[in-house]
């Protein structure tokens, strides 16, 4: 009994914040630069970026400063480094658009700030039930310590120029493949789309899929994989050059689809096709899919390093990208047409109409389409099925 | 009086250059070490212990990559070397020195990041060769299924290297030819009967070699260690070595970043051993040199391997230069599909948005260029002048400081140079950047500035002192002036040197200082070429730019100085 109250105490000595109104917050913030690092290999989020930096200026006199990242652990090894030094307070990293495997691991070296999410005035728009897709990330509870702000699901892409029915399952995929050989890849494994695609093929391979809910261990792990590689094994040498090098990322796939180097690719994000059609980066005849059965979705963050500089400033940012305004444009496929990680039904008439608006295309699924949201597996099964790819195929 | 303070002001600089370019590279390199041997408290690692290098040895590939590491630097800096030879011994008595530096410049000019960018595009199945020739000559309609770029046997990288490496060589070839009497040495060998080709291998190659040895060493070591072009064209499962620890230092799992830093000494041990071994080699190749020389035989074999030579480096030029266009076409792009040889539809729309965030990158990189050029050539002036004015000659130890920082390899210690900086509250920051890229750009000026500075006439400073100048207005008012073309050609390396830094920025700025070149190597990784040529372009342009000024600006104000437009005066 004791225990939790003098944790709270210690807790509440070492976050001053908690204290603090949300006005004294806003009027804190004033005058910050929020150095948000965030994966900067996408133009139309760094423009969103640019976007939001002009709005919670004009709003909050508050201006980001996007730190583009080739890869997000750049941010978690910064903390990192910063940790190392001894510098507790006024760290170079004010926020992490983060997920999964990078949460986890800061969330369990206590290199997070927070909880914050609940003081967020816009969190009243969120579903935050246990269970609900915007408390879980990657299945590890967010507790407070990372705001949503995008959703992301899993879709291929493929040119209709070339291929009139594009495989729906891992199964029909490896026949397609068969029969073409070289047209189809995935990115590397050690990329998290390379991963996610492997991940789809196992929810959809493995004898008992809720087993993926709870963490792999030695135990299970052989048994819950064994068909996915041997669906992998007949599928590698049909890929493209043999299977014996990957393109980086789902971007660089993404050229190689416009280049017609492949006839299939994918994204995390449904809109990736409109989206990259809009901006002249693959042909008009491209279009999303989603497969049988559904597709792994997951929820983007933000979390807020505990050494922060700008923590006032960071949670500012935090809760104007929940703002339900922020949210519906967003969503729009001329801007970044990432689906709003609201709860449709916490919003009013007014809101919702907002949302109605936004213009459509071709190359858009309709969200009937797009089937249902598989849950992420533990992250544990990702760094696992990572780590026996690499062991298995790379020599 | 002056000798004295020729002295003071030597030892200033030595305590600059130990405080601001050894400590560093020592604290850093002690950083990695110890994380190498499993101390990292941050991560609650408390060695001394040997698992960092089990863990090392374990990672899968981890043998592969050392491999290809070793086959990629030892043959690009072989070939690259050979090529340069042959191609010098082409155009010796063809052009004279200036034509051929002219020549070569843009390409000792373009950072590394940007040419492999546009050499991949080039060479790659979907590149601008394949479409040039498809598909009324090859039939294909998609790019096929070849392995080019990211090959697994590392070619690419090795062509990337070669086209950057050898205008180096070719320079540095030409620096050095200045000092033998080649010309002579021709005329008696031919006397003698043997072919020009002959003569060049056998008595002017060795004289030469001799003197630019500490160059090759640097570009083996660069070799060895290069990560933004492993990146743009190297194997990618597994890549070479630098790339692989690259890649540990950042996942997401930072317990790996104590096999990558034992991957990081491995490296630097590498880097010395290969250097150690190449050292052997060149005995050997001398011995076998004598013994045929020894033989006697004359005639004109070896004439073939000269044109040969000179023609494999016109072609590897000429990619080189397809490759800057490239970049530079796709920046005006806005779709260009396979198999088109020209874009379907032009487009300025990266180029009309800087605040996109070129702008700022091209700002930071202006600014830090700068400073960092003027650093480092304040301090190379004042090293200079120290020696001159103590009357001192450079020591052996004197040149191995200035080499060090190109020696060690980047990865070996700026990791922990990180850590360093960080505990000392600087890092993140501008200057930061500005520090860690003096490191490499002090040694380069150094070196283009001292054979010109040694060279001056000494009679005209004595008649300058005859004429009761004292030893700042001999500096001030005879010898920068004099000077300037050799100075403004090293600020040109140096300016170029600093656009070209990768890890430096990427690590000390925290990646908080963009810069066109850790933009450019972020956005090779990216689908749009449009955006990713826009900043590969101005990447290009901005030190090629700071050439031509270099080279303008001297024969602007000497224009009715005949003899001080020349290369020294």
């Amino acid at each position: 009994m004791r225990l939790p109250i003098l944790t709270a105490v210690l807790l509440a000595a070492a976050l001053p914040l908690r204290a603090e109104s949300w006005d004294e917050i806003v009027a804190a913030a004033r005058g910050q630069t929020v150095y948000w690092n965030a994966w900067g290999g996408d133009e139309r989020t760094n423009d969103f970026i640019a976007w939001a930096s002009d709005q919670v200026e004009a709003q909050y006199g508050v201006t980001i400063q996007q730190v583009k990242l080739a890869d997000t652990a750049e941010a978690v090894t910064r903390v990192v480094a910063e940790k190392a030094a001894g510098q507790d307070a006024d760290g170079s990293v004010d926020m992490i658009w983060i997920n999964g495997a990078n949460f986890l691991s800061m969330k369990e070296q206590g290199l997070l700030h927070g909880p914050f999410v609940a003081d967020l005035p816009n969190a009243r728009y969120l579903d935050l039930s246990p269970g609900s897709a915007a408390s879980v990330d990657f299945t590890v509870p967010v507790e407070g310590y990372e705001a949503p702000w995008r959703l992301a699901k899993f879709v291929m892409t493929y040119d209709s120029a070339r291929v009139e029915t594009p495989p729906r399952s891992m199964a029909a995929l490896l026949e397609w493949s068969a029969a073409n050989p070289g047209r189809f890849t995935h990115p590397a494994v050690s990329n998290f789309m390379g991963a996610t695609f492997l991940k789809q093929a196992l929810i959809e391979l493995t004898p008992d899929a809720s087993a993926l809910q709870g963490p792999a261990t030695e135990g299970n792990f052989d048994a819950a994989t064994a068909p996915l590689w041997a669906w992998y094994d007949a599928l590698r040498p049909t890929l493209w050059r043999g299977g014996e090098t990957f393109p980086e990322n789902a971007s660089v796939q993404e050229q190689m689809l416009n280049d017609g180097a492949v006839d299939i690719s994918m994204a995390f994000d449904p809109a990736s096709a409109a989206a990259a059609i809009e901006k002249g980066l693959l042909p008009e005849t491209a279009r999303a899919y989603a497969l049988e059965g559904g597709t792994i979705g997951n929820i983007s963050f933000v979390a807020i390093p505990y050494n922060a500089a700008h923590k006032e400033g960071a949670m500012v940012v935090a809760n104007f990208l929940l703002d339900p305004a922020t949210q519906a444009h967003a969503q729009d496929i001329t801007v970044l047409g990432s689906f709003a990680v609201l709860d449709p039904a916490k919003l009013g008439e007014a809101e919702r109409a907002a949302f109605n608006a936004l213009p459509t295309s071709p190359a858009l699924p309709t969200l009937e389409a797009l089937g249902p949201t598989l849950i992420e597996p533990h992250p544990s099964w990702m760094t696992m099925i990572a780590e026996a790819w690499a062991e298995r195929y790379t020599r | 009086m002056t000798r004295a303070g020729g002295r003071w002001l030597r030892a200033a600089v030595l305590a600059v250059v130990a405080l601001g370019l050894v400590l560093p590279i020592a604290a850093g390199l002690w950083g990695t070490l110890a994380a190498a041997f499993g101390h990292l408290p941050a991560i609650g690692a408390n060695g001394p212990s040997l698992a960092p290098w089990r863990q090392l040895v374990d990672l899968p590939g981890a043998l592969t990559s050392l491999r290809l590491t070793l086959w990629t630097g030892f043959a690009s800096t072989a070939l690259s070397l050979v090529l340069a030879l042959a191609a010098a011994a082409w155009a010796h008595g063809r052009f004279g020195p200036r034509a051929i530096g002219r020549a070569i410049a843009p390409f000792l000019a373009v950072p590394h990041a940007a040419l492999a960018i546009g050499l991949a595009f080039v060479i790659a199945p979907s590149g601008w060769i394949a479409r040039g020739l498809s598909p009324w000559a090859t039939g294909w309609d998609v790019p096929p299924d070849l392995a080019i770029v990211h090959d697994p046997a590392g070619l690419a990288l090795i062509l990337g290297l070669v086209i950057k490496e050898v205008p180096f060589f070719l320079l540095v070839i030409l620096g050095a030819l200045a000092q033998v009497p080649a010309a002579a040495q021709m005329r008696a060998g031919r006397a003698l009967g043997y072919g020009p080709a002959q003569v060049w291998a056998f008595v002017i190659t060795p004289q030469v070699y001799a003197q630019i040895r500490l160059p090759v060493y640097v570009v083996l070591s660069f070799a060895l260690s290069v990560v933004d072009l492993g990146i743009i064209l190297g194997p990618s499962n597994p890549p070479v070595l630098a790339v692989a620890m690259t890649r540990w230092f950042l996942a997401p799992d930072s317990g790996l970043i104590l096999p990558a830093s034992a991957a990081a000494v491995a490296q630097a041990v590498i880097a010395l051993g290969a250097i150690a071994l190449w050292r052997g080699t060149e005995t050997l190749v001398s011995l076998a040199g004598r013994a045929i020389l020894r033989r006697g035989r004359r005639g004109r074999t070896w004439s073939g391997a000269a044109w040969g030579g000179a023609g494999i480096v016109g072609a590897l030029l000429l990619l080189g230069l397809l490759s800057l266009a490239a970049l530079t076409l796709w920046s005006l792009t806005w779709r260009w599909s396979f198999p088109n040889v020209w874009p379907e539809s032009l487009s300025l729309h990266t180029w009309a948005r800087p605040g996109a965030g070129w702008g700022l990158a091209a700002l930071n990189t202006l600014v830090i260029g700068f400073v960092t050029t003027a650093l480092a050539l304040t301090l190379a002036v004042a090293w200079l002048e120290g020696e001159e004015r103590g009357g001192l000659a450079r020591a052996r130890w004197a040149e191995g400081l200035i080499y060090l920082p190109l020696i060690v390899p980047q990865v070996a210690f700026l990791y922990g140079l990180q850590v360093v900086f960080v505990r000392l509250g600087l890092a993140g920051g501008i200057g930061a950047v500005i520090w860690g890229q003096a490191l490499f750009v002090f040694p380069y000026v150094m070196i283009a500035l001292s054979d010109p500075w040694r060279a001056l006439d000494p009679r005209l400073l004595r008649a300058a002192a005859a004429l009761g100048a004292g030893p700042m207005r001999r500096l001030f008012a005879v010898r920068l002036p004099v000077l300037l073309r050799p100075l403004l050609t090293a600020a040109a390396i140096g300016f170029a040197v600093s656009v070209a830094q990768y890890l430096p920025t990427l690590f000390l700025g925290a990646g908080r200082v963009p810069t066109l070149t850790t933009e450019a190597v972020t956005l090779s990784s990216s689908s749009d070429r449009r955006v990713t040529g826009t900043y590969a372009t101005l990447q290009s342009a901005l030190p090629f730019l700071v050439y031509a000024a270099a080279f303008l600006i001297p024969a602007w104000v000497f224009r009715h100085r005949r003899a001080l437009s020349g290369e020294t005066g």
